[in-house]
């Protein structure tokens, strides 16, 4: 089933998808959904379905990664075969080695490495189905995962891309406008202290409109910090006793 | 200068809490005069410390904790134990035996095995180096009787209750001997299966709702409620 | 990738770096000296072999003909590769492409990609069955830091060196006939990397500033100013302001270097 739009977005400003040019995918986001893990998340982002594990601190394996001051980060990003249109083969591919490494450090900054020397906190990033903006919405359910498991970190961190679509910036681009549009810019940010820990971006911007897609793609994190505020503490809230009512 | 918290509220990492003349405490850090939350829970503050009491910890250990591990593996001169954190913890053969050590593998596992489990307390601990353990005081050693069960570290506390109470009245309701590792493993040794479990669902109640007010009465009620249908079933045989 | 750094030489670097000044005496935003010579390995279609101070990348181009990409029929295809050879420095091992290596050939492939460098329509041989296909081969022989922008450099200039024969076609075969075509380019990007160390921004960062950075962050651009690929890298983080000055300096030191290159 495959939808290739003519034209991405319309007269009016609408998209193929029915959104403005500003307005991001429906998003879900539910915390502490495996029991196994020390922390976990799952998101839905638009048809994006990715399920995040942490697992940690724990002794590092191989032993020969171990620091010996510092607690050591592993993210493993990794599709499943049936997650995209052509069957993709369970071997890990080149694109999913460097997220891997991308997303590590897009998370790397929230962590207080130094309080647990030794250790390592392994992060399992499955994409179910994938539309596009995966690596952003990994992040944001990995995060969230890391906090789950309760490893202290400085922030929660966030992510979100914008990019450029028949000569238009938009927000959150989903897989047909990633193929066909001009540039895709994926942004991970930390709210609380304004710091960005991930940019990407393929294709070809102006300085101006890189500028544009940046600012849009950190407004976008914003809106979707709420949520992932929100999933937290929907898990963690206060259970209401018969008796209060 | 402000706090932006209101008592026990719900707080997650990268939340500002205050600003200014304020110390950082538990679950929270400092950057350029502002503290900021550094796990999920409850903030409060005595005075000018900010602390945020964690609804999900991890145990570190801390030299004189009682904790409860399991034996992962003998050694050559001593034992692996895993002590549910992030470091193995490691239970020396000399701190056991007490006769000089002759390091023989056959002796070690005649005391301790792989699949035993021990209450123990940390003799030492640092950055550089895992855990210690000894055994070598009254009430330490191997766990021959009663159940096991593993809980949030932050919550053995709310399970203890002020000056005992709450873990008291359990114990007397259940008639359970309860140990309480402060890395979060309970061990619970009942004179029958029922009293055992009847002690781990209050552990388990607690756990869920310590951040709630009345758990003391809620508690008091679901072992009277449990033990009265006990004394029922008993009449009606 | 970081070598082992002393606690005194990193305040030797942050004592310099208030100043303005770094250990081999550059500005912050001074590059080192570039070399660039091409036309080094024969067997190859194209080939150039760039030192960047003491960082040394040898690229080797091949063409072949193959098929096309099912969704580009009419147009040619270009894959990156790049191996960190184990000569190249203490912390490299033998072994297949680790993330370190994966990221760099794809980092060199976006800004070729990207901005359209090679002038892929014109590599068709027969529409839908046979186009040219470059194998861009980026070796790292000596690893001394900001292997990013050593990498673009010499993937460019082996491209500018690539040449593939001439051909006909002949009742559904491809025959090779005399003489040689320059490879047909559209653009020469310039990567620009930027690290970021006790909160300043510096170009070209070498192997000990490596080190201690926070962060680094690529940008590749264009003739026209455009921007044409972005990757940050390592643990560390950027504000938004210092992003969008480092893009401005990118933009800015990559026109001088291809003036510089007479690019």
């Amino acid at each position: 089933m495959n939808e290739k739009p003519e034209k991405l977005i319309d007269k009016k400003g609408i998209r193929s998808d029915g959104r403005k040019v500003d307005e991001l995918r429906p998003l879900k986001l539910q915390v502490g959904v495996l029991s196994n893990a020390d922390g976990s998340a799952y998101i839905e982002h638009g048809k994006n379905k990715i399920l995040a594990a942490a697992f940690g601190p724990r002794e590092v394996h191989p032993k020969h990664l171990m620091q010996p001051d510092r607690m050591v980060l592993k993210v493993r990003y990794h599709m499943a075969p049936f997650s995209v249109q052509e069957r993709k083969s369970p071997a890990p591919s080149r694109r999913e080695v460097e997220l891997s490494k991308v997303i590590k450090e897009a998370l790397e900054p929230a962590l207080f490495l130094e309080l647990y020397p030794r250790t390592g906190v392994d992060v399992y990033v499955e994409v179910l189905q994938a539309d596009g903006g995966t690596r952003c919405a990994a992040i944001t359910a990995a995060a969230l995962a890391i906090a789950d498991s309760g490893v202290p970190m400085r922030d929660l961190v966030v992510a979100c891309a914008a990019g450029k679509v028949d000569d238009t910036v938009v927000l959150d681009l989903y897989d047909a406008e990633d193929k066909l549009g001009a540039a895709d810019v994926p942004v991970a940010f930390m709210p609380n202290l304004n710091a960005v820990t991930l940019l990407q971006m393929d294709g070809i911007l102006s300085t101006e409109e890189f500028e544009k897609a940046m600012n849009m793609a950190m407004e976008g994190c914003r809106k979707i910090y709420q949520m992932q505020k929100e999933a937290l503490k929907t898990k963690y809230m206060v259970v209401k006793e018969a008796g209060e009512e | 200068m402000p706090t932006f918290f209101e008592k026990k509220q719900l707080v997650i990492p990268g939340d500002l809490l205050a600003e200014g003349d304020y110390l950082p405490g538990e679950n929270t850090y400092m950057e350029a005069g502002k503290i900021f939350a550094s796990r999920i829970g409850l903030a409060d503050n005595e005075n000018k410390k900010v602390n945020v009491v964690a609804l999900r910890a991890f145990y570190v250990p801390k030299v004189g904790d009682i904790v409860i591990g399991t034996i992962v593996e003998v050694g050559f001169n001593g034992w692996t134990v895993d002590i549910k954190a992030p470091y193995t913890a490691l239970l020396r053969a000399s701190d056991v035996l007490s006769r000089p050590f002759k390091p023989q593998n056959d002796e070690l596992s005649q005391v301790l095995t792989a699949g035993d489990l021990i209450v123990a307390k940390i003799a030492s601990y640092d950055r550089a180096h895992d855990p210690q353990l000894t055994v070598g005081e009254p009430g330490l050693g191997k766990i021959t009787r009663g159940q096991i069960l593993k809980v949030t570290p932050t919550k053995i506390p709310r399970v203890i209750g002020r000056k005992g109470s709450m873990i008291s009245m359990i114990k007397q309701e259940t008639g359970c001997q309860i140990i309480l590792g402060l890395n979060g493993v309970i061990l619970v040794t009942g004179k029958s299966l029922p009293d055992e479990e009847l002690a781990i669902e209050a552990i388990r109640k607690i756990e869920q709702e310590s951040h709630t007010s009345g758990l003391t009465d809620r508690i008091t009620q679901l072992l009277k409620e449990r033990k009265g249908n006990k004394t029922e079933e008993q009449v009606n045989e | 990738m970081s070598s082992l750094i002393t606690k005194v030489r990193l305040k030797q670097i942050e004592a310099l770096l208030e100043q303005g000044k770094r250990l081999d005496e550059r500005g912050l935003m001074d590059y080192r000296p570039i070399q660039i010579e091409q036309g080094v390995i024969e067997k190859a279609e194209g080939s150039a072999r760039v030192l960047l101070g003491k960082t040394e990348v040898l690229v080797g181009v091949k063409v072949e003909s193959g098929e096309p990409f099912p969704d580009t029929p009419n147009e040619g295809v270009m894959t990156v590769n790049a191996e960190l050879v184990p000569l190249a420095s203490p912390n490299f091992e033998p072994g297949p492409p680790d993330e370190n290596s994966i990221e760099l050939a794809r980092v060199v492939d976006r800004g070729i990609r990207e901005s359209h460098a090679i002038d892929t329509a014109k590599l068709c041989i027969e529409p839908g069955k046979k186009v040219f296909v470059v194998f861009v081969d980026v070796y790292v022989l000596n690893y001394d830091g900001n292997l990013i922008d050593a990498s673009a450099i010499a993937a460019i200039a082996a491209l500018m060196n690539t040449k593939m024969s001439n051909y006909e076609v002949k009742d559904g075969e491809v025959k090779i006939k005399q003489g040689y075509t320059q490879l047909p380019m559209k653009a020469h990007p310039v990567t620009v990397t930027i690290a970021k160390i006790c909160n300043k921004l510096l170009v070209d960062p070498w192997i000990e500033e490596e080190s201690v950075m926070d962060s680094r962050i690529s940008f590749a651009s264009n003739e026209k100013g455009e921007i044409c690929a972005i990757q940050k890298g390592g643990s560390g983080f950027f504000s938004p302001q210092q992003i969008l000055e480092a893009s401005k300096i990118a933009v800015e030191k990559a026109a001088e270097l291809r003036k510089q290159f007479d690019w």
